[in-house]
């Protein structure tokens, strides 16, 4: 099938791609496709998706480097990937055959083991393209395909040893503000994208592509129609530019054969421009894979006017509560609450909720349905500041948290100490153009608690007690998406010094640090190829982490640099 | 609980769509072919009038006794007095007016004023998001994206955030009690891919 494109010619030469070097087959051995079966139980020495398995434990049962030798890591390569702003995507990796994607949608397959570059997909984007988030957080694998969702809304096919263009296939005009930053998830034959745009007065919307051919199978909106169930919590028309984007990769129970996918917040940002509930924002949506049916949801929090996106897929984790097997979500959430939720066929069911970061906006949790409560003074509206905390990065952004089922700990990245000053404003809202609605307040609406001696967090909880075990403070804010191993540690970076960092997993403490060449906000993964284990991580700061950076430096006064540019690093013990 | 899915379907216009690009490669291959551009996507031209793109007086001829001094710039499109066409095909066309006191402009971007009335792009040179926002206090264009600032006095000199490059400025005069393009761009108008 032929690739089609929606806007314009000129959008069709943008999108030609361009090849840097072929495969050169002496080094890597041959593609080993991805099967279904592969996805369902990847072996322990392949990454093949965003976090690693479809529970979205981010966890490696490899344990070559442990607690006791991962002093010894030293670098084994290190790649240029030549763009700057945020490099969020995980290393993927395939027997030796690694991918990344970079800002501006730029596909490297690697040699593993060499760093040798084996092809390059540049896409060459409208230059009327606006980006509020210029990254992408990685490919999915199926077949001897990698797919990649991009920044002016297309889900590409490409070949995994060439990387020629097999389909590219338009899932909704850029120029009315869609655009695409998350992995795909390749699952029941299909690869499915949610869409970003919730700054743009977007509708969103997951949907779902034949793997082989790219025709779309479903779609299912984040936001009812009227007549639906669900639509009675928006008013008038809003439900047609409310915002409610998916820009994370969901999760996938293949038992229940359900996706579960974080929705984002409703828009413009203050609540009181769309009464109501406003379902299915910030929320977890279980969708069917094989047909888009939205069989469950639970909402975190109704109403949102704190710009807190629930988008990270909750963990499919089993839990213990009072001596009770629970088939579990657990799910961190931006709005500083750690959720854990009861999966099942038809229904998505409140466990219990707490605070894991200090939070002042909710006075109380219903016990049965895990409704919070509001302290009303500090919700914003149209013309009526209010401070909140946290900040509206909240606890913990998009970066995903991590969980090792063996010490049943799940490890958070979080933010503590940061808030916000928020006032709403009228909006009208005009096709491609941003659709927020926010007043200017002082200091760009940022600032620290009083006393605050840190900001960066990494939380360790034992799911089975619900306790905080340990946490690793920084005086950085932390933007770093979390690894777990089998070999008693957690890896990290986040932090604007630089480093990447590996944590003895029992008790927090840093084992080793390694200073990259720019901040990490990339998914760390691990691999190995002929008996060797790998780490492996993208450094590259930018996009949201720059942002609260520059809020920081408003407020004390600073001016601290990270500096940018993308870099691929694989790290392992000496031979 | 219902769903709220649709099938799926092909609207006519991918349709369409894909029977354009099968055209388009078929052309490349056989005699490549010069597609005119659309007078509304063109950049601004010479003589252009401009028309207000938002707020109470859209699609108004920009005057300039509509525009106050330093107040927060407002969005105009340009238009081919001679057609009508407003050329609206492209954001990277779009610009932001304000009046500014012209004795204190930059002299070397003077020439690109018209008594006092100035024209930016709206268009980030960071990651090209329109730079709506406005702080009234310092008098700087702001993007709600990254934060990036701009001195309006200054030839839209970056003063905060990421963006690398002014904003481009757009000529102007006044002729018949009506704001007009004097000239293109002066400098690129949007931003650049690192790569």
């Amino acid at each position: 099938m032929l690739g089609f494109i929606s806007r314009s010619f000129a959008c069709a030469f943008a999108s030609i791609f361009a090849l840097w070097g072929l495969a050169s087959a002496q080094d890597v051995p041959p593609y080993n496709p991805v099967t279904a079966e592969r996805l369902l139980n990847p072996e322990a020495d392949n990454w093949l998706m965003y976090r690693g398995t479809y529970d979205s434990h981010g966890y490696s049962a490899l344990d070559q480097i442990d607690s006791g030798n991962v002093a010894e890591l030293e670098l084994v390569w290190s790649f240029t990937t030549g763009l700057r702003e945020g490099h969020q995507a995980p290393p993927v990796v395939n027997d030796g055959y690694m991918y990344v994607t970079t800002p501006q949608n730029h596909v490297l397959a690697l040699n593993a083991v060499t760093g040798e570059l084996l092809w390059r997909y540049v896409r060459f984007l409208p230059d009327d393209l606006q980006q509020m988030h210029p990254t992408n957080r990685g490919v999915a694998l199926y077949g001897e395909r990698v797919y990649m969702a991009t920044v002016d809304a297309y889900l590409v096919s490409l070949d995994a040893l060439t990387g020629e263009t097999i389909w590219e296939v338009p899932v909704e005009d850029y120029y009315n503000g869609y655009y695409m930053t998350l992995a795909p998830l390749a699952a029941d034959g299909k690869i499915m994208v949610g869409v970003s745009g919730g700054e743009w007065g977007i509708r969103g919307f997951v949907s779902a592509y034949d793997a082989m051919t790219g025709e779309e199978v479903w779609k299912t909106y984040t936001i009812p129609a009227p007549g639906e169930p669900g639509s009675e919590s928006w008013p008038g028309d809003s439900w047609q530019t409310g915002g409610v984007p998916v820009w994370i990769t969901g999760s996938y129970d293949p038992e229940l054969n359900l996706t579960y996918w974080g929705t984002g917040n409703g828009g413009p940002w203050t609540g009181d421009t769309r009464p109501g509930d406003n379902l299915y924002a910030t929320s977890v949506i279980a969708l069917d894979a094989a047909t888009g049916e939205l069989r469950a949801h639970h909402q975190y929090h109704w109403n949102d006017s704190w710009d807190w996106d629930e988008v990270s897929a909750p963990l499919l984790i089993d839990f213990e509560r009072e001596g009770r097997e629970i088939s579990g979500l657990v799910h961190p959430g931006r709005n500083g609450y750690l959720w854990f939720l009861e999966r099942g066929a038809d229904s998505i069911g409140f466990v219990d909720a707490g605070p894991y970061v200090y939070q002042d906006v909710f006075t109380g949790i219903d016990p049965v349905t895990g409704r919070p409560e509001y302290d009303m003074s500090r919700k914003p509206g149209i013309d009526f500041e209010v401070d909140f905390c946290p900040s509206l990065w909240g606890g913990k952004d998009w970066p995903p948290a991590a969980f090792n089922p063996e010490s049943r700990l799940l490890f958070i990245p979080a933010n503590e100490n940061a808030c916000s000053t928020m006032a709403g404003e009228e909006v009208q809202y005009s096709p491609g153009r941003t659709f927020i609605g926010r007043g200017q307040s002082d200091n760009g609406g940022f600032f620290l608690r009083e006393g605050a001696e840190h900001l960066g967090e990494l939380q360790a909880w034992n799911v089975d007690t619900g306790e905080e075990v340990w946490t690793t403070t920084f005086a950085s804010h932390n933007w770093g998406p979390v690894l777990a191993t089998a070999g008693n540690l957690v890896f990290m970076g986040g932090t604007n010094d630089r480093y990447f960092r590996a944590f003895d997993a029992s008790t927090g403490e840093i084992l080793w640090r390694y200073p990259t060449s720019s901040g990490i906000t990339g998914v760390p993964t691990a691999f190995a190829v002929d008996g060797r284990q790998y780490i492996a991580v993208q450094s590259g700061w930018g996009v949201d982490a720059q942002r609260q950076q520059n809020m920081i430096d408003m407020v004390r006064g600073t001016d601290f640099h990270v500096p940018q540019g993308g870099s691929v690093w694989v790290f392992a013990l000496p031979e | 609980m219902q769903p709220v899915t649709e099938k799926s379907s092909k609207t006519d216009r991918e349709k369409f769509s894909r029977r354009s690009m099968l055209g388009l490669v078929g052309g490349m291959v056989a005699a490549p072919r010069l597609l005119a551009q659309p007078p509304n996507r063109m950049r601004p031209q010479a003589g252009d009038e401009l028309v207000f793109d938002e707020g109470p007086l859209q699609g108004e001829v920009v005057r300039p006794g509509l525009l106050e001094l330093n107040a927060r710039p407002i969005s105009a499109m340009a238009r081919d007095p001679a057609t009508g066409v407003v050329r609206n095909g492209s954001r990277l066309n779009r610009v932001m007016l304000t009046r500014i006191e012209a004795q204190r402009l930059t002299p070397r971007f003077q020439p690109n004023a018209a008594d006092g009335i100035v024209a930016y792009s709206a268009v980030c040179t960071h990651t090209g998001c329109d730079v709506f926002n406005w702080d009234e206090d310092q008098l700087r264009m702001a993007c709600p994206c990254h934060e990036s600032q701009f001195d309006i006095y200054d030839g839209g000199r970056v003063v905060g955030g990421p963006a690398p490059r002014p904003l481009a400025m757009l000529p102007l005069e006044i002729v018949d009690d009506t704001v007009r393009v004097a000239g293109p761009f002066r400098g690129r108008v949007g931003f650049q891919q690192a790569f």
